[in-house]
């Protein structure tokens, strides 16, 4: 997968935080990412040069790119899974991981994760990542025991650190290889661990609200208002690759509401200049009326339809859209949204689908999007 | 004595009807286009063929792809667009998005869909619930009588080892294709049938070949909400021939939230592990230094249950990553009368999205009243008692170990028991027979 382009990491981090805040994040002692889930990729949008440190990386090879890259072969995935469903839900998360570093060598830290929120969009812009490597302690392992004290009273998953060390006594007792078994077993962090982490988030934080002051584009740490598009809808819509609108049917006018960069790009416009708009500013002198009359018509009736449409750019140009417009319904069994996916006439597809198939493959992924992600009752 | 349950089958296909209408039609062509002998010449449907990973462990591919923020990967383009085709070509009974769905508010996180148009009003039909391997019937419904337009695409290896699709390529008979078919009554959207080498017809049984295409499936998907699910007869499978069942939803299930113990790694790295705190018990297999490590490990685990009559379900989750293997006896009980009304009355068969989280109500006040307790008191049920499944366990980890020991050993052991199968033509021992287990009583076996 290709890297987002640097103009838009750029970006993420510019447009809301003044120049002044890179400064005051690299004077943190901490280890730390700051991440952009609107982007597609999810990537990192920042990296404090403690991070790189101890991640041996440099800056070129993190920025743009997503945190799975620290991931492998004995990370395990339940863990993972836990931090992707703390990013969909928009929560935070604090959890043991095993990393690895540029040259191979894995590691235990403490990874704390909080989302930045929006004021104004009302969802989360950013996610700060805090790792703290977890040192290792010295682990005597004896057939009954448990781990080191210390670290069976600290820990919060009891069950993991009591019994596996039975376990392991049990399977392989032959097996002195400490290193080897350490890497496998869960390792919890120490009270002064969680503490650093707790002090890092909460510095990063900071200098985020008060460097987006100046911007006019304030963060919080909290939810403010109801979201239109929720950001786990927004990283699930990342995904899809072709352009296409998600528009609200609710909604006086019915406006656009969710923009795919694909369709940007096809039209020219900026992302602000269509969210919030009715899709006509597409339509021109030469667009047929009855085509127009055939969308409006569908709409009413909540049923799909494929027409092709003459549209125009934001330089005025035009081109032959073969638009295709269907009802989208979230998980109470309503219609939410209607998706309408663009293709532009004569482009071709390196896989060999016509577009039809394109089409509603853009359809497919979103209604499975938005129904899941409408799912749970702490999204609402 | 034979253990039968009633229950009305869920409907697949378009073209399944009841016994007594299948039966009239044996005669004569069919005159439309399904896949059997009469309408396969000359048939064409898109082909996908995957990239084999011989030489890549187990999670080489998934780094590629496992994050719900990777770009679609394009067989899941494939199968969403073709999918989006059938619902508005209106080949489904119904329309899955209408339905209402949620997340029972608790910790575990179970998720209800009130689905009134998925069981029919019909006379519930006998299904025999005591043996888990039974012969293929080709007079029952199979899947070689779906319509082809039923049929979404072609799914096998490539030969040149490269990922290729071929939007129109002839069906042929001879290289044994595997499909990839709509279920016309979806619990989900993305609803769909696995069918490994349709055209042999194979029986309800897991082999190697065929999980190991199951895998490859669901790592090529690319998406950890899309997962591949296997129900055995006896734990709620209801054709008798060789399926497996996935579908999408972007939200965790509960089973892959649950806690684990690990209990064992394997020669070949495969790591095992148990559940706890989660009313089914089960295994998880992760891990191995190869795939076929990995999908090896859990088809013979399958094997060595179907052939000692223990019925069971499997899901296939995070891009092929953590699989779980869950034995039950619900359908027992339910035989033996040992199951409470208010349970049946919910009409819930528990298969393996049921005890993986996933519960389809029919009833609007089942759906209303749906709580975490409810749910799990359902799915305590469905599990092993502690000591049942600790023997199964130990069973389970013989059978696994057994195939390591013996890669270089030729001997076939003869196993207890004349009514077991023939040997798959996979070159290696099935360990199973070498327990000289009594097979077919549930209530009783003996360990050597």
């Amino acid at each position: 997968m290709e890297p987002p382009q640097l103009g838009l990491i750029e970006q993420s981090f510019n447009s809301r935080y003044s120049n002044w805040a890179r400064e005051a994040l690299d004077e943190l002692p901490d280890n730390f990412t700051i991440t952009d889930p609107c982007i597609s990729g999810h990537p990192i949008v920042f990296a404090s040069r403690g991070f790189l440190k101890m991640s041996g990386y440099s800056r070129d090879q993190v920025v743009g790119r997503n945190g799975r890259m620290f991931q492998g072969p004995n990370t395990c995935r339940r863990s993972v899974m836990e931090i992707r469903e703390a990013i969909r839900e928009e929560r935070g998360v604090e959890i043991s991981l095993l990393n690895y570093r540029k040259d191979g060598t894995p590691f235990w830290m403490l990874f704390r994760m909080a989302p930045v929120f929006g004021k104004d969009e009302g969802r989360v812009i950013h996610f700060v990542a805090v790792q703290v490597p977890i040192l290792r302690r010295r682990q005597r392992r004896r057939n009954g025991e448990g781990l080191c004290g210390e670290i069976l009273s600290n820990s919060c998953r009891r069950e993991v650190c009591s019994s596996s060390s039975v376990e392991l006594a049990g399977v392989s007792a032959a097996d002195s290889d400490c290193r080897a078994l350490e890497i496998e077993e869960k390792c919890e962090a120490s009270d002064t661990e969680k503490q650093l982490a707790a002090t890092a988030i909460s510095n990063v934080l900071s200098v985020l609200t008060h460097y987006s002051e100046s911007t006019g584009r304030l963060v919080c740490e909290k939810r403010f208002g109801p979201s239109l598009v929720s950001s786990s809808l927004h990283i699930s819509l990342g995904r899809i690759k072709q352009s296409f609108v998600l528009v609200d049917p609710h909604l006086p006018d019915i406006p656009i509401v969710y923009a795919s960069d694909a369709f940007l790009r096809m039209t020219g416009y900026a992302r602000n200049e269509v969210l919030g708009q009715n899709c006509r500013f597409l339509t021109g002198v030469d667009t047929d009326p009855s085509a127009l009359h055939q969308i409006k018509q569908s709409i009413q009736a909540q049923q799909a339809c494929s027409v092709r449409i003459l549209h125009y750019r934001k330089d005025k140009s035009s081109f032959w859209n073969l638009l295709h417009i269907s009802p989208v319904r979230n998980a109470t069994g309503k219609i939410a949204y209607f998706v309408g996916v663009q293709i532009e006439e004569g482009s071709v597809d390196r896989h060999g689908l016509s577009p039809e198939m394109r089409q509603l493959s853009v359809v497919g992924s979103i209604k499975v999007a938005v129904r899941s992600s409408s799912m749970s009752y702490s999204i609402h | 004595m034979m253990l039968r349950i009633k229950r009305v089958p869920t409907v697949v296909s378009n073209y399944q009807k009841d016994e007594g209408e299948d039966a009239a039609r044996r005669g004569g062509g069919c005159g439309r286009n399904c896949l059997q002998k009469c309408c396969i010449p000359g048939a064409k449907l898109p082909l996908y063929t995957f990239k084999r990973a011989e030489e890549i462990p187990g999670d080489k591919c998934v780094l590629e792809h496992d994050d719900n923020q990777a770009p679609v990967a394009f067989l899941d383009s494939l199968l969403l667009g073709q999918w989006e085709d059938r619902m508005q070509r209106g080949l489904f009974r119904y329309d899955v998005t209408a339905c209402e769905t949620k997340v029972i508010p608790g910790r575990c996180g179970f998720m209800a869909q009130l689905n009134e148009g998925r069981h029919l009003k019909k006379r519930p039909t006998e299904f025999r619930v005591d043996k888990v391997l039974q012969p293929f019937d080709g007079n029952k419904f199979n899947f070689t009588k779906v319509g082809q337009e039923e049929v979404l695409f072609q799914f096998d290896a490539s030969e040149d080892g490269e990922v290729q699709f071929f939007p129109d390529a002839p069906v042929d008979a001879d290289s044994s294709p595997s499909v990839v078919a709509i279920n016309v009554s979806p619990i989900e959207y993305g609803h769909v049938l696995l069918i490994p080498r349709i055209l042999e017809c194979l029986p309800q049984r897991i082999d190697r070949e065929s999980f190991l295409l199951a895998l490859y499936m669901a790592i090529e998907a690319g998406n950890p909400y899309f997962r591949l699910g296997y129900n055995s007869l006896g734990a709620f499978a209801t054709i008798n021939h060789l399926h497996f069942q996935a579908y999408y939803l972007a939200v965790p299930f509960p089973i892959e939230k649950a806690p684990t113990r690990k209990v064992t790694t394997l020669g070949d790295g495969v790591k095992i592990s148990e559940l706890f705190d989660y009313p089914v018990r089960g295994l998880v297999f992760e891990g191995g230094n190869t795939l076929q490590d990995l999908s090896n490990a859990v088809s013979d685990a399958c094997i060595f249950l179907q052939d000692n009559n223990i019925p069971h379900n499997v899901l296939i989750a995070d891009c092929g990553k953590r699989i779980f293997l869950l034995p039950q006896c619900y359908a027992e009980k339910q035989a033996l009368g040992e199951v409470s009304s208010e349970l049946l009355d919910t009409q819930v068969n528990p298969a393996v999205w049921e005890i993986s989280g996933h519960m389809v109500l029919k009833r609007k006040k089942d759906y209303e009243e749906a709580s975490e307790e409810n749910a799990w008191r359902l799915l305590a049920e469905v599990s092993l008692s502690e000591e049942r499944f600790e023997e199964v366990k130990a069973l389970i980890f013989e059978a696994c170990s057994y195939t390591l020991s013996e890669k270089e050993d030729e001997h076939l052991t003869q196993g207890a028991g004349d009514d077991k199968p023939p040997l798959e033509g996979t070159g290696s021992i099935n360990k199973g027979r070498n327990c000289n287990m009594v097979s077919g009583t549930q209530e009783c076996l003996v360990l050597q």
